[in-house]
């Protein structure tokens, strides 16, 4: 909500520039131009429409493509985008968004308040992430540049779900044609007044992105070209960044490829602009299955599971430690609960007291365990790991390897598991990601990355729904902390790591992407500091 | 006459084997665990059961397995393969926006494989018990047991480390893309094929030499061989007219024979060099379950691989005049 916009900051550091300078004062030359190379491992995307379609591989191009009413700083707190200022009610029953006046889509057509309210029941109505819009009743346009969203209660996570990622705002003109959205072919054909607009979608190969000139922030982009490399192969991702032919890696997740290219002279590695997607690599129990509808037993395995170890051998120190169902970077998170630190002692304790003997070589019981099939160290390294490690308080593991993801999700879906490793994001706000996984009423038999662990917990149930509605920040965020202490409790799933994603990127580039949401934000202020030769 | 009564009935022999393929596809797939409405949430991190619900009543998946296959069967036998459940896209737009990507690896490798391998081949006949001869025996034993696969991430590795003389990956120069002229792009293109020709051509010429070499000696043995050389002919126009015509013979039958083999190899080079072919896009459809893909794309390979044997037919008959006269 800044009475500075970030428009007057630059009309006004462009003035000092070209001002008669003062001596060493002077303000630098903003470099532009050039095309950056992304190397996009995420896959081919189905099609470019973030508002009917959540995901990486959807977002990263969609946020160039298309604006949003906000963006956010790496501090959480919401900056103007296509909403210049905000307001919520007092009652916290609506939002009203001022628009900028100067918005053009990519066919020259402005953006009006029409598009806000378009686009924001469009999303709500077919976005498959269904609690970010659910409580909004209407969209009000008393003028073209005014939008108030009018909500059924109370819903704190409207500010997080208007980011780019999540809130697209859609030429109406363009996309309100009588097609029902999710399959309309202009989703592979879209326009918007982001900051980029698409040049060219080869499935398979690259998304080029061009630099739309009618931007409405002056002087961004700052880059004439970005173009997505769709590189499905690890060797070549890694490869390619080794030999400059792709500039910056997002979402690099892989330890031992982050260190291997972090020692190359011409790279440099971040690990922020991860945290509004909150990843977790994770544990999870079956408590249909016994013995594992005893939570003692739930228990003994997360003691046993040595997370230090994981993460110092496994992820080579690159990963933080994940302790609950909250991603550490997010403000609700808490440290203050049982970390399940190693204790063999404790669990064989937990185990005999559920009545699990172990029998003539040792074993008490046998447990399968699957895995998200792919070359990934945090999934199948786990899981492999899982059958010593166990052993050791008399669980005789099975891993049970899954040829391709739909098998994997088959499986987990339909509740055909003991444990299976997973990992799941937060998105932001915990009412979009972390909800789904604890909420009785989401235990849903064929839908993956819902409560397929068939958790009941009432007293979680009530802090969920209450913490949703809540607008006073402290007491949402002691609902949160409270949350966390029963779920870790309950051990319904045994938590490991932070999903360790790295952004990879040549020391020439200035303005890497680090905020909440990172590569899923427009790339406007990306530029070449220093080009390659 | 016996051409064209051979074409009518290997049109008919054509027809019945495209309907047993797709069927026999059309039951594996459906098979496999998992259905495309869950690699769709999968791809988006989550859904809700009511969009899945959507999905799968938009792709028929709710429906019996017959009325499935039977619906298909009735858009196949109109000229409509469908559309891609993954991208919703029509199938036969993919298809071909691949096809010339394969075409050209799988031309290439195959036009390599067939030429050096003749010549080594030949070379390795001229001199049976000489260092050449001895190499290839070497050399094809190694590049035939090695997996199409490993020879192609080595072939990376080698030319992504140590000497970095070949792009290892893709077909263009994304970097470049739109600033190289014609020229300049085929020229991209073809530096950028090397590699994964090399590499599905390198399993293939191994067996090609061999049988060339074996063919060639065989053919130089002959009496007609010998008559030649009597009348004093030099000695390249009686190998490479008068032998190899008859030696090239069986080499000809097995290119015809392992090009549906040379596809599934594509599949595997395709995936490892991430070179926009029919393979990488068959094995990714795979992955996502998208049916009407990788139906559509099995119909077109079992069309080609026809195709190419109707082919091989008529080269025969080209080549050699005495099988013209027969039945």
């Amino acid at each position: 909500m800044a009475e500075f916009s970030r428009r007057d900051f630059i009309a006004l550091s462009s003035a000092l520039a070209l001002a008669p300078s003062v001596g060493a004062a002077a303000a630098q030359p903003q470099q532009s131009g050039g095309t950056v190379i992304v190397a996009f491992g995420a896959g081919t995307p189905r099609h470019l429409n973030p508002a009917v379609q959540s995901g990486v591989a959807t977002a990263v191009p969609g946020t160039q493509i298309f604006a949003s009413p906000l963006r956010y700083d790496a501090n959480w707190q919401a900056q103007p985008y296509l909403a210049k200022s905000w307001e919520v009610a007092k009652n916290g029953l609506a939002v009203t968004l001022h628009l900028v006046d100067d918005a053009v889509f990519h066919d020259g057509r402005p953006m009006t308040s029409a598009d806000v309210a378009y686009s924001i029941l469009a999303i709500k109505k077919d976005h498959p992430f269904k609690d970010m819009f659910a409580p909004v009743a209407s969209v009000d346009t008393p003028d073209p540049h005014t939008a108030i969203i009018r909500l059924a209660h109370r819903h704190p996570a409207i500010l997080l779900a208007l980011s780019p990622a999540l809130c697209p705002i859609l030429p109406k003109h363009y996309f309100d044609d009588g097609t029902d959205l999710k399959i309309n072919p202009k989703n592979s054909k879209p326009i918007g007044c982001g900051p980029f607009k698409l040049a060219e979608f080869v499935p398979a190969s690259h998304i080029t992105l061009e630099r739309f000139d009618k931007f409405f922030i002056t002087g961004r982009p700052r880059l004439d070209r970005i173009i997505l490399q769709i590189i499905d192969d690890e060797t070549a991702l890694v490869i390619g960044m080794e030999q400059r032919q792709t500039h910056v890696q997002f979402f690099a997740s892989e330890p031992r490829d982050i260190d291997r290219l972090s020692k190359q002279p011409h790279l440099a590695v971040t690990d922020q602009g991860y945290a509004g997607v909150g990843p977790i690599n994770w544990l999870e129990f079956n408590e249909l299955k016994k013995p594992l509808d005893d939570k003692r037993v739930r228990q003994a395995i997360a003691y046993a599971l040595d997370r230090d170890f994981v993460i110092k051998n496994l992820l080579l120190g690159e990963a933080r430690a994940a302790t609950g169902p909250i991603h550490p970077e997010s403000p609700f998170y808490t440290a203050d609960v049982d970390h399940y630190a190693l204790d063999l002692d404790n669990a064989n304790r937990l185990l005999d007291a559920a009545g699990l003997k172990r029998d003539a070589d040792g074993t008490r019981f046998g447990l399968t365990v699957d895995y998200i099939p792919g070359p990934s160290v945090q999934q199948q390294g786990v899981a492999q790991y899982l059958r010593p490690q166990l052993k050791k308080i008399g669980i005789d593991v099975t891993v049970r390897a899954a040829p391709d993801f739909p098998t994997w999700a088959q499986r987990v879906s339909s509740w055909d598991f003991d444990m299976s490793m997973d990992i799941v994001f937060n998105w932001g706000d915990p009412v979009i990601g972390v909800d789904r996984t604890y909420l009785s009423s989401n235990i849903r038999k064929g839908v993956i990355w819902s409560n397929t662990q068939n958790y009941r917990n009432p007293r979680v149930d009530q802090l969920l729904a209450a913490a949703a509605t809540e607008i006073d920040p402290a007491k949402r965020k002691a609902q949160y902390v409270e949350f966390q202490k029963i779920v870790v409790g309950d051990a319904p799933i045994a938590y490991v790591n932070a999903v360790p994603y790295h952004t990879i990127y040549d020391k020439g580039l200035g303005n890497v992407p680090t905020t909440i949401w990172g590569s899923m934000s427009p790339l406007d202020e990306f530029y070449w500091e220093k080009k390659p030769a | 006459m016996a051409l064209l009564s051979l074409l009518v009935r290997r049109l008919l022999h054509a027809a019945g084997l495209l309907v047993a393929v797709v069927c026999l596809n059309f039951a594996l797939i459906h098979l496999a665990p998992g259905d495309p409405a869950q690699v769709i949430a999968g791809e988006m991190g989550g859904a809700n059961a009511q969009i899945l619900a959507q999905l799968r009543a938009a792709y028929h998946l709710d429906q019996s397995f017959a009325d499935q296959l039977w619906i298909y069967l009735a858009h196949v036998a109109r000229g409509d393969l469908g559309r891609s459940y993954y991208f919703n896209a029509p199938v036969a737009g993919l298809i071909a926006a691949r096809v010339p990507a394969t075409l050209l690896l799988v031309g290439t490798a195959i036009v390599w494989a067939v030429a050096a391998g003749t010549l080594l081949g030949i070379a390795a006949a001229r001199r049976p018990d000489g260092l050449v001869s001895h190499l290839i025996t070497v050399l094809s034993l190694v590049g035939f047991s090695a997996p199409v696969f490993w020879t192609g991430i080595l072939l990376i590795l080698l030319f992504a480390s140590a000497l970095p003389i070949f792009p290892v990956e893709g077909m263009h120069n994304i970097a470049e893309l739109g600033r190289l002229g014609w020229w300049g792009g085929m020229l991209d293109v073809l530096y950028h094929l090397v590699l994964p020709a090399t590499t599905l051509g390198l399993l293939y010429l191994a067996q090609y030499s061999r049988l060339a070499r074996a063919s060639m000696l065989e053919a130089l043995g002959a009496d007609y061989v010998r008559t030649a050389r009597a009348k004093g002919l030099p000695e390249w126009l009686v190998v490479y007219k008068h032998a190899l015509r008859n030696a090239i013979l069986p080499v000809v039958t097995i290119v015809g024979l392992q090009f549906s083999q040379i596809f599934s190899g594509a599949v595997l080079v395709e995936t490892v060099f991430d070179w926009p072919g029919l393979g990488r896009l068959a094995y990714d459809s795979i992955l996502r379950r998208d049916s009407p893909t990788i139906l559509g794309i099995l119909l077109f390979s079992a069309l080609i691989v026809i195709a190419v044997n109707l082919l091989t037919d008529i080269v025969y008959r080209l080549v050699d005049p005495r099988i013209r006269s027969g039945p």
